[in-house]
């Protein structure tokens, strides 16, 4: 399953890199020559546990950039809370100049930065082209009332349904139109919620580890499609382990470790950077990060684990037969 | 044993307007839990403020029968919006423990003594049928054919009941196609991801809650046309006989929780018809007939279980379509 | 008395919970049997009842003649020893208990200031099938208790009624933690305690010493058996939380009216129900049976507690409500912890049950389903799935639900509990003890 099964540089095309995107010389919160996102003093705890502290960054438009860190880092969290899933403890932010702090996060949405999640949310039980409808902006036939009338509504829908149609046969799931989403594989979903994302015609993409389990024939489409993001005009920024697919198509990187940038910079640079390698690479520089799809550890209470390890060593002799039946449980 | 009287009673309880009102409330609980994901346990309040929203403003304001319904109506909406604006945002199992706390709160409330000159407490109310007959354009006497034999008022009050289930179907049919459906479904599937998208997912839920509350409040209000309003039936119990009418039919489909009212009803009509019959004339020797009639709703509830265990999506519902989105 | 026995039964830490239960029940009860008969008329005759106390300062008045009349039906009867009468009466309706002052001792008279004729009472019956009127004659001290004494009562009142359903609160909260189930059959778990020592005491006619450690144990064992027969199954199965909640839901349907199917729709009550008062300090008064009632609680709750802080399979039962596939991970036997818990949690409502129906006082078909409520609300207000949080929550809950009806009608003394259970979900859903989920 892991991509790193497939040399990322068997990629046929290599496409031209954005460069020169800082100003002046490059260091964690370095200024960009033309930022689409500038965030300042932005923390987020979780009871005693810091999740976020950023005193400041600056996402660059029209370029790939790449957020990597190790398990816990505040990836994640930092997606969230930059688009509004989560409200920060303290800080600001803008998006193309409009603060978006306390904004809710449709709204950060409907202004033109979406978002896919780590673990893929496509809509199972809607229709692939009911999924790709639900993510064009200013439908009509969305308001209550006209949407009893299809009068109102039905021409609009229909060229959604054309332009839903294009992206799913540029995307290689047109023939699946009709089926349900949950049908799909791992691969085809985080296909589908990048292109229903593209549906709402976004300025900035966000892309939650768009590479976690997905089919290594699927790797190489996958990155295509995010580099023609580029191409495009779109701004893309996205979470990954995948240390080759980071220095394949990222234009710029930024390390996040213990909740805050470590560093920064184009990414040959910052692979060669002492404290990156120190802060994440560091003794698993033999570990295939590609396969780091789960990120449980990080986010399990220190307590739960110190009540898991003094359980595990009052008694040691039980067997480990439970992993697999343990029973569903609310996340 | 009277078995044609028995079959009689069974096939004349499809057109009941205790069934009529069982498919309203399953539809708008279909809109609440089906189609929106909404786990509201509290549907039962709805039904009692549909219904003693008619009874006290045509007994204490003197409002025709048709105010009393639009009051109905509007109280479902007040309540609507004062349950849904707090607690919209709250996970599943949460949402359904607020909600069957408020459902006691209001059945509390109409039972309490403190109220009594209002709300009749543990009598509840009656006597408030005047101005629905006096609206009454059929015939007096009693017509129809075979088990659909109703006097002039039984008939108007099947009348009016299935006109409102009509339109509430019509309604229900005609939003769940629509785009509006689309986001409705998207946000029992995945709130975040809807949410992700650019869509106001807490203003869809209100309009959901507030469109399947009018439904559950119509329903309250056809279960009192015909009798009158007792504090008793709107227990937390209503609310899941609702559920399993609902689950019966298919939680995510326009006509499931109209023939699950259907079955319900019909299910529980020959049962109270034929036990207390075969304990009289001896069949069933270990039980008396108030016994009889305590195990239709043991069968009820063994009922809920194996649906929800074997049969998710109800009868009419899609197999692949399980409409329980695992949490 | 009690509490040296209670002490010694807590040394005996090998004791499996729910049989330490049961052991601490016993021991305490045992002094308060001998099931006493209330003097009756044509209870056999008819379906319907009325009954009560005549007491003074808590003293029964043996002897006092009163008359029941309505629906064209007149009895006269007498208390018994205990002070207790009981008339079987032909239909529902409206019937007027009239106390016979005369038959009263010298110099006392029925006194409620509210009422000009207070020796005449009505008793209407209704859904249940029975009523009690009792006369409790206090040479006026009861109505010139002071609010301070009220609330002192209502306090203490609150403190065993949140005990109970503490009990029942932890085993809900165990359950939710490690299963995610929110388990609507807790209140029939609750009443299936009561009926068994119903059935065991009160039918089979055991003495209470040994019916309530049958029951408790009983109780267990049913909780053993719809792991085995259903949840675990469920589990198997990868049934959603959601559909487990509507599963229990539908148990929790059929076991209620498994219940009346047996038992009916009246009230039962049990051995021992009606034990002397005692005194405390002002007007503030308890029975027997509350005090012992709340020693056993306390008890209980602390043995739990130990078994949750100190034991192996405590520790682990944690370490599942924490997060079990890391638990799992770790070598935790999470089927075994979830047998574990459901037996638990049964044996305390079980418990919980018994000690509610001496509370109310009486045993109903219905009566688990009617604080269920009250303990998701403090289940809730502990913070879903931690155990201690439910303790305190359920006492919190227990104090509102009593003192309340000092300011509010008593028939809405649970609607400020419920509104607190909404309020407290509204802005704290993690609820006071709990942890704050991460987002996303």
């Amino acid at each position: 399953m892991s991509s790193n099964e497939t040399p990322i540089n068997e990629a046929p095309v290599q496409r031209e890199k954005a460069t020169n995107l800082h100003k002046g010389d490059i260091a964690p919160g370095v200024a960009k020559v033309d930022p689409i996102i500038i965030a300042d003093g932005i923390r987020r705890t979780f009871g005693g546990l810091t999740a976020v502290d950023v005193d400041h960054i600056e996402i660059p438009r029209n370029a790939i950039t790449a957020l990597i860190g190790p398990n816990g880092a505040g990836k994640t969290t930092l997606f969230n809370l930059l688009t509004g899933f989560d409200k920060p403890d303290g800080g600001t932010w803008t998006f193309e100049g409009n603060s978006l702090a306390g904004m809710p996060a449709f709204k950060v949405a409907r202004l033109g930065q979406v978002r896919t999640f780590q673990l893929t949310k496509a809509l199972g039980l809607l229709t692939v082209l009911e999924n790709m409808k639900l993510g064009a902006k200013d439908q009509r036939g969305e308001k209550f009332f006209s949407s009893m009338f299809p009068a109102l509504w039905r021409k609009q829908d229909d060229a959604i349904e054309q332009r839903a149609m294009m992206l799913l046969k540029k995307f290689k799931l047109d023939a699946k139109s009709e089926d349900f989403a949950a049908s799909l594989s791992g691969g085809q979903r985080k296909l589908l919620e990048m292109a229903r994302a593209l549906m709402s015609q976004p300025t900035l993409v966000m892309l939650d580890e768009p590479m976690a389990g997905v089919n290594p024939a699927l790797t190489q489409s996958l990155l295509d499609h995010i580099l023609d993001l580029k191409d495009e005009g779109m701004t893309v920024l996205f979470v990954e382990h995948d240390m080759h697919m980071v220095r394949h198509i990222a234009d710029w990187v930024i390390v996040m470790a213990e909740g805050r940038v470590v560093a920064e910079g184009p990414p040959d640079e910052v692979m060669k950077n002492q404290a990156v390698i120190d802060a994440y690479l560091g003794a698993h520089q033999d570990v295939d990060l590609g396969v780091v799809t789960g990120r449980v550890a990080g986010e399990i209470p220190e307590e739960a684990q110190d009540l898991a390890a003094e359980v595990a060593a009052l008694d040691s002799a039980i067997r480990n037969r439970a992993a697999n039946d343990n029973p569903e449980k609310t996340s | 044993m009277d078995l044609l009287q028995i079959l009689s009673n069974t096939v004349s309880s499809i057109l009941g307007p205790a069934t009529i009102a069982y498919a309203l409330a399953a539809v708008g609980l279909a809109v609440h839990f089906g189609y929106t994901g909404l786990l509201n346990f509290g549907i039962a309040a709805y039904m009692a403020i549909g219904a003693y929203g008619y009874a006290i403003s045509v007994l204490t304001f003197g409002l025709p029968w048709w105010g009393g319904v639009l009051v109905g109506i509007v109280g479902s909406i007040i309540f609507s919006l004062i349950l849904g604006i707090p607690t919209l945002r709250l996970r599943g199992d949460y949402l359904a423990i607020v909600t069957i706390a408020a459902a006691e709160v209001i059945r509390l409330l109409f039972l309490t003594n403190a109220f009594d000159a209002v709300t009749g407490s543990a009598d509840g109310l009656s006597g408030y049928h005047d101005s629905f007959r006096a609206a009454n354009p059929l015939p007096d006497g009693t017509f129809g054919f075979g088990p659909f034999t109703y006097n002039s008022t039984g008939w108007w009050v099947r009348i009016i009941g299935v006109l409102i289930l009509a339109i509430a179907v019509l309604i229900v049919w005609s939003v769940m196609r629509s785009p509006w459906g689309r986001v409705i479904k998207g946000i029992r599937e995945d709130e975040d991801a809807v949410r992700a998208l650019g869509k106001n997912v807490f203003a869809y839920k209100l309009q959901a809650l507030v469109l399947g509350g009018i439904f559950g409040a119509l329903g309250g209000i056809v279960y009192a046309l015909p009798s009158s309003v007792n504090p008793g039936v709107y227990v937390t119990s209503l609310t899941f006989f609702v559920y399993t009418a609902l689950l019966l039919g298919g939680a995510a489909t326009v006509f499931g929780p109209v023939l699950g009212a259907v079955l319900f009803w019909v299910v529980q009509t020959f049962l109270s018809n034929l036990l207390p019959a075969l304990v009289v004339s001896g069949i069933l020797p270990f039980m008396s007939t108030s016994q009889s009639q305590t195990l239709r709703f043991i069968l009820v509830g063994v009922a809920l279980m194996l649906l929800v265990i074997f049969k998710p999506q109800g009868l009419l519902g899609n197999k692949k379509e399980l409409t329980f989105v695992k949490q | 008395m009690t509490t040296v026995r209670i002490r010694d039964a807590r040394k005996t830490r090998r004791i499996g919970i729910v049989a330490l239960a049961a052991t601490v029940a016993t021991l305490a009860l045992t002094m308060l049997s001998g099931p006493a008969a209330a003097d009756d008329i044509n209870l056999d005759k008819y379906d319907f009842k009325v009954s009560g106390n005549v007491k003074l300062n808590s003293e029964p008045l043996e002897a006092v003649a009163l008359t029941v009349a309505g629906s064209g039906y007149t009895v006269d009867i007498v208390t018994d020893v205990e002070g207790r009468w009981s008339v079987g009466v032909p239909e529902k309706g409206e019937y007027t208990v009239t106390l016979d002052e005369s038959t009263l001792p010298t110099d006392i008279a029925v006194i409620d200031e509210t009422d000009d004729s207070p020796n005449v009472k009505e008793v209407t019956i209704g859904q249940s099938g029975s009523s009690v009127m009792n006369f409790f004659i206090g040479r006026g001290e009861r109505n010139q208790t002071s609010f301070v004494d009220q609330l002192v009562e209502r306090l203490v009142n609150g403190l065993n009624f949140g005990l109970m359903l503490g009990l029942a609160a932890i085993g809900l909260s165990l359950v939710y933690g490690t299963t995610g189930i929110s388990n609507f059959a807790h209140g029939e778990m609750v009443t299936f305690g009561a009926i068994m020592t119903l059935v065991f005491s009160g039918m089979l006619g055991l003495p209470i010493w040994a019916g309530i450690p049958i029951a408790i144990l009983l109780s267990a064992a049913f909780g053993y058996v719809m792991d085995v027969g259903l949840w675990r199954p469920l589990r198997k199965r990868g049934v959603g939380i959601v559909q487990l909640m509507i599963v229990s839901i539908g148990l929790s349907l059929a076991l209620r009216y498994i219940f009346q199917y047996f038992i009916g729709g009246g009230t039962e009550q049990l051995p021992g129900s009606d034990s002397p008062q005692i005194d405390l300090f002002g007007s503030v008064s308890l029975s027997v049976i509350d005090l012992v009632s709340m020693a056993i609680s306390i008890a209980v709750i602390c043995s739990v507690a130990w078994w949750l802080l100190k034991t192996r399979i405590g520790k682990a039962t944690r370490a599942v409500s924490d997060n079990p596939s890391l638990a799992a991970a770790s070598g935790i036997d999470v089927d075994q912890v979830v047998r574990i818990v459901w037996i638990v949690a049964a044996g305390l409502a079980g418990l919980s049950g018994i000690l509610w129906a001496y509370f109310r006082p009486g045993i109903r078909w219905d009566m688990g389903a009617q604080i269920l409520l009250l303990i998701f609300a403090a289940v809730t207000l502990g913070g879903l799935g931690t155990a201690f949080g439910a303790l305190i929550g359920s006492i919190v809950i227990g104090l509102l639900v009593e003192v309340s009806s000092l300011f509010i009608p008593a028939d809405l003394k649970y609607v400020g509990a419920l509104v607190v259970l909404i309020v407290i979900l509204l802005f704290r859903p993690q609820g006071i003890l709990g942890r704050r989920e991460r987002v996303g």
